[in-house]
């Protein structure tokens, strides 16, 4: 435990010294949370619901920090580690892949509830955002999303030939499911039929899981997005430890 | 058990060409064992195929009896490794890289002390990157040592370090094999290698082409330089006649 906290704390601090992830994974939440505040302001979602715009949104915006995390952020520092032949160096002590990539996945969580908490605030202070829903619901889908989708980071992140290749998988997955997961643009906004390509993005079903249960609407079929993420969870981070690459 | 270090028909191609060609060695406990050749004799390629880092075509490595592949956490508990090209995370301070490597170890040495020992002592607050080569060289050597390994292997041990430093690294080696510790080092300065090695192995395009003390090799080339030695038995050009 007490070397998990030390690797931790020492990636945190790296982390932090980069710049990138404080930019992508706290500062562009709460810009997206802005941009959609003082558009629609306390504007209810549709005439006569009983949400506003915004409460219903505000699953999709805790994603972004997610997105980045999982399909930006933690790809990208393993495979720049393996490039750098960082992990080589780590192969001749008792390091393990698992721990390495706990930690990794540790950091970028931390990063997510930051996040989230930040836009809660924001959105409470400044737009009166209610959680209608039902909390400890909306935070197990949190929670589900964020892990499922940091272990497909983990997976590529895991078994990426270089950095190239890492970089190249990530934006494939990142800018897809950012622009269109309804992550930053409100799948509600969209054409039908564009909703029905993007709801094969795993992603998708995290966001609707958490805007169900944030706003309390009836969810009967979450079986099926649990269901989903569970799986890529143990897929993806099972593969990713099974097939780690050092070199 | 008497050897630390025991290698038996190392091979190694890659894509056809060969890079070592069935080396065997034995490292008693306690000695210094230099492996020596010109660039590209294959003395790299034997480490990572020793340490697991590369796959070997054939042959079988044993480090304090155990299997570096199958063994792997168990023996670099006890194993320290300085690699030729060792890197490090962008902007990570020497502290933090000297910390991270001692909470992967059970019985990790005072880090701070031995940072002392090597000429480096209170630039815990300094920038890796920021550290001259012969600075970071001996920051490495001090990471091989901090899990107080019982065996060291050191690629290229004094590369970049001014002869002041070297004399300094070589009498805290010194030290270290009294107290029990087995080196396996490569270098390039035959003044290094007649200072600390009690054996060597001399590779010629992946081939061993002399094994034996540094006195031996000197006899059998009738030179009394152990330099002209070396590169009598290590010289490509004659190889080629």
């Amino acid at each position: 435990m007490k070397r998990f906290l030390i690797l931790l704390k020492n990636e945190g601090r790296l982390s932090l010294r980069d710049m990138n992830m404080p930019i992508f994974a706290l500062a562009m939440p709460l810009i997206i949370l802005t941009v959609l505040g003082m558009l629609y302001g306390r504007a209810e979602a549709a005439p006569g619901a009983p949400y506003t715009f915004l409460e219903r949104s505000f699953g999709a915006v805790c994603a972004v920090s997610m997105c980045a995390g999982g399909l930006m952020g933690l790809p990208m520092v393993v495979s720049d580690y393996r490039e750098r032949k960082i992990l080589k160096r780590f192969r001749v002590t008792p390091m393990s892949p698992a721990l390495l990539l706990a930690v990794e996945v540790a950091m970028y969580m931390l990063y997510c509830a930051a996040s989230l908490a930040l836009c809660a605030v924001a959105a409470v202070c400044f737009w009166g955002v209610r959680l209608p829903g039902h909390p400890a619901a909306f935070l197990g889908a949190w929670l589900l999303t964020m892990v499922s989708t940091l272990s497909i980071g983990m997976l590529v992140g895991g078994v990426a030939k270089d950095s190239r290749q890492a970089g190249v998988i990530a934006s494939i997955l990142y800018f897809p499911m950012l622009v269109f997961s309804g992550t930053t643009l409100p799948l509600e906004v969209m054409p039908e039929a564009m909703r029905a390509v993007m709801r094969v993005f795993p992603l998708t079903q995290g966001i609707e899981l958490m805007k169900r249960t944030f706003v309390g609407m009836q969810a009967p079929d979450a079986l099926l997005p649990v269901a989903v993420m569970l799986m890529v969870t143990a897929v993806c981070s099972g593969l990713s430890v099974r097939f780690f690459r050092w070199e | 058990m008497e050897y630390a270090i025991e290698v038996s028909g190392l091979s190694k191609a890659y894509g056809g060409r060969r890079a070592v060609d069935g080396l065997s060695f034995c490292v008693p406990r306690g000695t210094v064992f230099g492996l020596l050749g010109a660039n590209g004799a294959g003395k790299s390629t034997t480490i990572d195929c020793m340490l697991g880092t590369k796959r070997m075509d054939a042959g079988r490595v044993r480090i304090l009896g155990m299997d570096p592949v199958r063994e792997r956490r168990a023996l670099f508990e006890r194993v320290g490794v300085q690699f030729q090209e060792g890197d490090y995370p962008k902007d990570i301070l020497v502290g933090e890289l000297c910390e991270e490597t001692a909470c992967l170890y059970r019985r990790a040495k005072n880090w701070r002390a031995l940072l002392e020992q090597f000429g480096i002592g209170g630039r815990e607050k300094q920038r890796v990157q920021s550290l001259s080569g012969g600075e970071r060289q001996r920051l490495f050597i001090v990471l091989a040592l901090i899990p107080g390994p019982q065996a060291v292997i050191l690629d290229e041990l004094t590369t970049g370090l001014d002869a002041r430093a070297r004399r300094d690294v070589w009498s805290r080696l010194g030290a270290l094999k009294a107290q029990g510790m087995t080196l396996l080092l490569t270098s390039h300065f035959m003044d290094e290698v007649e200072a600390l090695c009690d054996e060597i192995c001399i590779l010629k395009r992946g081939v061993p082409v002399f094994r034996g003390t540094v006195e031996e090799a000197k006899a059998r080339c009738g030179c009394a330089r152990f330099e002209d030695a070396y590169l009598m038995l290590s010289d490509e050009r004659e190889g080629r006649g």
